[in-house]
């Protein structure tokens, strides 16, 4: 196919330079090997950690050393050659250099403090690192390489490595804030690195979550925040619909200054409007109630909810609306039968968008509200971050929070991402 | 484009249904405009007005006349005098009243007379005028009654009803007394120019690190494999989870006594003493001799803005990337460009226009920032932000009025922002 030569490649000299650089396999495999050790054996230590709750230092120069060895052991064989069988010995070879150079410790502890923990977390370390280097040494030998080949095998551990980073700082501090609320306060000062669970104590392992919702109310707070979010999505959809109708279909003289500033008001952050609002909010006596939240939460939405809806109507086909018109219908008519029936998966989007940002809203929530009364759930959780209260309420409060909105996100990923995506400038 | 032209050629023959059209659009869009005005556009031009203004948070509870109502005299059979005492305070110690009333209801069967020539009693309704308080004034009204048979039989407690007094007193807020003092403690301290510095810091570097996190993330999601719808969600939770439940996590993990981060850097002896990360404001470092205070604290709430911003910009590279049609990298493939070539050469110029809109509109974001750094620090050790300052000035000083004088700069450095952002905003990014 002469197609593809016809888009612009990298330019000659770069292609001549890329045959052929004189950096031989051994220098990349060399590092590369030394690099995964060092850090599988880190990672395995801080898992078998924060599973056992015993320290474990791993001895992550000697997992180096280890995975250097390996790693040339693998360069060295023929590409083709590097069977499964081999990738074993391999592994194997890694325990044994791995073993020899820590002086049999690869976790300082000494072998025998958790010793199927350990037998499995270094055999997951030892085939986690031959995978890693038979992945990304795939067509590296020893001998000189063409740069592409050097440059394939450093984007693939890197690409290892990226998965291996993003999935540790997405998920460890979700793991951390669920297995804390499962924990008393005595243990986790005791030993802030057992985050394991322990299954023995049964429904024991849920008292947090049933003092939070006796003694401290949650089911109540939990019920306000469902109501709260709810009318925020109701009325503020309310006013957006005709809103966004109007500036995305109607004609009227000062639309496109309008729909401009409508971006611009959605810039405004709510802590330049926080001092006024509470000291009018104070004297109206709207301040600690949740009357005053619902006027303040639908009215700081509504700009984004029109600039997603406005942009969602425009895409409705014009002919439609028109046929529509041309049949007898009222432009209400018109939006009440054939926009909004279009426009539901927009609609959902904008609406589980609002509710996540009112469900989720602190500032306001956290100046308005006094009354243990009528607070939402971010508000009660603020109140639990005191000395009285011991941390695990705190932490399951807040996992209390979070597990709603994550189920939703889950439940409708798709309308969500939507949403972000369309109204996530904002944030 | 084609809309601004159609607009200009409706609105040039303006018909009976054109008029109708745009009265309909009024009458639709009022309600919007109308909410907005009150919550939005009337608070930013108030925070201006309140600036000027010496008020106080204590300011905001109206001075009034207080009442303390008790019954004197026993009263325990048919024709006994006592008398109801309605002891009065100016709640202020700085403002007067003026115009103070007093109202009560009195209880059944007990008969007042010899009433106090400032009252009148009008059935059971007792009504007082009485006149100017001065500040810290106290005052007393004392209505003698005479117990009648319904009394004796049933006796009230005369303070069931409760006295209620008005009265006028200059509103703190709509008064005419300005100052220019807020706006010259704000700008004259010390501490400005540092908050300055650290909002500009945390700003850049927070929009940044999230900026080069989602590059990373959509590089690597920017392949068909198994699990990557998994993955793309599991990426967008610390955006999607609340701002408590994160900020609580990170300072529990954090915790220098009881977190994990700290345990495991002593128990493997990288550290000797456990570190106080969201709370220590430099960290001696010395590189080649060179000896600078590493902000450790400022360092955190930037990673956790980075940490909890990605996946913004993450899912809009990810959308950009998968739009880059695929026989460029076949194209480039034939040609032997290596990934990273691939990488600098055709993702990056594709997805940097984007990247630069991203960049200006997560700054204004992240420069109004509040909820982040306000739960992990309090904006104590060095973390202190324009828009935390508006808290602490307002709230925690108690100072409202320097505390809008703060938002009033905010205010401003945003329209700076939002004004290169329209210039610099490509029309086809389509944000």
């Amino acid at each position: 196919m002469s197609v593809a030569t016809d888009h612009a490649g990298p330019a000659p000299a770069t292609r001549r330079e890329a045959i052929r650089t004189p950096v031989p396999g051994w220098l990349v495999a060399a590092p590369m090997g030394l690099f995964w050790g060092f850090v599988l054996h880190i990672v395995g230590g801080v898992a078998l950690t924060l599973v056992t709750g015993v320290a474990m230092t791993p001895a992550a120069g000697a997992a180096g050393l280890a995975g250097l060895v390996t790693a040339l052991l693998i360069a060295w064989r023929p590409v083709a050659e590097r069977t499964l069988p081999f990738l074993v010995v391999a592994g194997a070879v890694f325990l044994v250099v791995l073993f020899a150079a820590a002086f049999a410790a690869p976790y300082t502890v000494g072998l025998g403090t958790a010793p199927v923990g350990e037998a499995v977390v270094l055999a997951l370390t030892a085939a986690g690192l031959v995978a890693t280097l038979a992945v990304s040494l795939k067509p590296l030998t020893l001998g000189r390489q063409s740069r592409r080949t050097t440059e394939t095998a450093l984007a693939a551990s890197l690409g290892i490595f990226g998965h291996l980073f993003f999935a540790a700082i997405v998920v460890l501090p979700f793991y951390v804030l669920l297995m804390t609320s499962f924990k008393t306060q005595q243990a986790l000062i005791a030993n802030p690195l057992d985050l394991s669970i322990d299954l023995s104590k049964g429904l024991g392992l849920f008292t947090s979550y049933l003092e939070l919702f006796t003694t401290y109310d949650f089911g109540r707070y939990m019920l306000i925040s469902f109501v709260v979010s709810s009318a925020t999505v109701l009325i503020c959809l309310a006013f957006a619909v005709p809103g966004a109708y109007a500036v995305a279909r109607l004609d009227f003289p000062g639309r496109q200054p309008l729909s401009r500033s409508i971006l611009l008001i959605y810039l405004v952050p709510a802590i330049v409007l926080v001092i006024p609002l509470y000291a009018v909010f104070s004297q109206l006596g709207l301040r600690n109630s949740l009357v005053g939240l619902l006027i303040v939460y639908p009215a700081t939405t509504l700009p984004v909810a029109i600039y997603m809806l406005a942009g969602y109507f425009r895409g409705v086909p014009r002919e439609l609306e028109e046929a529509g018109l041309m049949d007898g219908l009222t432009r209400l008519g018109v939006i009440r039968r054939i926009t909004l029936p279009l426009s539901l998966p927009a609609l959902t989007s904008v609406g589980l968008y609002v509710f996540m940002i009112a469900w989720n809203e602190f500032l306001f929530a956290f100046m308005f509200l006094d009354d243990p009364k009528i607070f939402t759930l971010s508000r009660a959780v603020v109140s639990l971050n005191s000395s009285e209260v011991p941390r695990q309420y705190l932490m399951a409060g807040a996992v209390v929070t979070t597990i709603p909105i994550l189920f939703l996100f889950l439940l409708a990923e798709r309308f969500m991402v939507k949403g972000l995506t369309a109204g996530g400038v904002k944030g | 484009m084609t809309a601004t032209a159609e607009t200009s050629a409706r609105t040039s023959r303006v018909g009976p249904i054109a008029r109708r059209e745009a009265r309909l659009a009024y009458a639709m869009l009022l309600p919007t405009i109308a909410i907005v005005m009150a919550i939005v556009l009337l608070p930013l031009a108030a925070n201006i007005w309140i600036s000027l203004k010496p008020v106080e948070i204590a300011d905001l509870r109206p001075p009034a006349l207080l009442a303390n109502e008790r019954l004197r005299g026993d009263l325990e059979a048919e024709g006994d005098e006592g008398r109801i005492q309605y002891r009065l305070r100016n709640s202020s110690r700085d403002i007067a009243l003026a115009a103070t009333t007093l109202t009560d209801t009195l209880p059944d069967g007990l008969t007042p007379f010899n009433v106090d020539p400032r009252c009148t009693v009008d059935g059971r309704t007792l009504s007082c005028d009485l006149g100017a308080f001065g500040p810290g004034e106290r005052g007393e009204v004392e209505i003698p009654v005479r117990a009648g048979a319904a009394y004796v039989a049933d006796p009230a407690n005369p303070r069931d009803s409760e006295a209620l007094t008005t009265a006028d007193a200059p509103n703190v807020l709509t008064n005419l007394h300005f100052t220019f003092d807020n706006i010259r403690a704000v700008f004259s301290s010390d501490e400005f120019v540092n908050v300055l510095v650290v909002t500009i810091v945390y700003t850049f570097f927070g929009t940044a690190g999230a900026i080069v996190l989602g590059v990373a993330a959509a590089q690597l999601l920017n392949r068909d494999f198994l699990g990557r719808p998994i993955l793309r969600g599991l990426y967008l939770f610390p955006y999607v989870a609340p701002v408590i439940a994160m900020a609580f996590t990170w300072l529990v993990l954090f915790d220098p006594f009881s977190g994990s981060i700290n345990a495991m850097l002593s128990r493997m002896e990288v550290v000797g003493e456990p570190i106080n990360f969201f709370g220590t404001r430099a960290v001696p470092v010395s590189i080649f001799g060179l000896e600078f205070g590493f902000p450790l604290a400022l360092a955190m709430v930037i990673a956790f803005e980075a940490w909890r911003y990605f996946p913004l910009s993450f899912l809009f590279i990810l959308a950009r990337m998968q739009s880059i049609p695929t026989d460029m990298y076949e194209a480039a493939d034939m040609d032997g460009a290596t990934p990273f070539q691939k990488f600098f050469r055709l993702s990056l110029p594709q997805i940097v226009g984007i990247i630069a809109v991203l960049f200006l509109l997560r700054f204004i974001w992240t420069f109004n920032k509040f909820d982040d750094i306000f739960l992990l620090t309090g904006g104590a050790a060095g973390t202190r932000t324009l828009t935390v300052d508006v808290y602490y000035q307002g709230f925690a000083i108690g100072n409202l009025g320097a505390g809008a004088a703060v938002a009033v700069v905010i205010f401003v450095m945003l329209l700076i922002f939002a004004l290169l952002y329209f210039r610099a905003l490509p029309k086809e990014e389509g944000l």
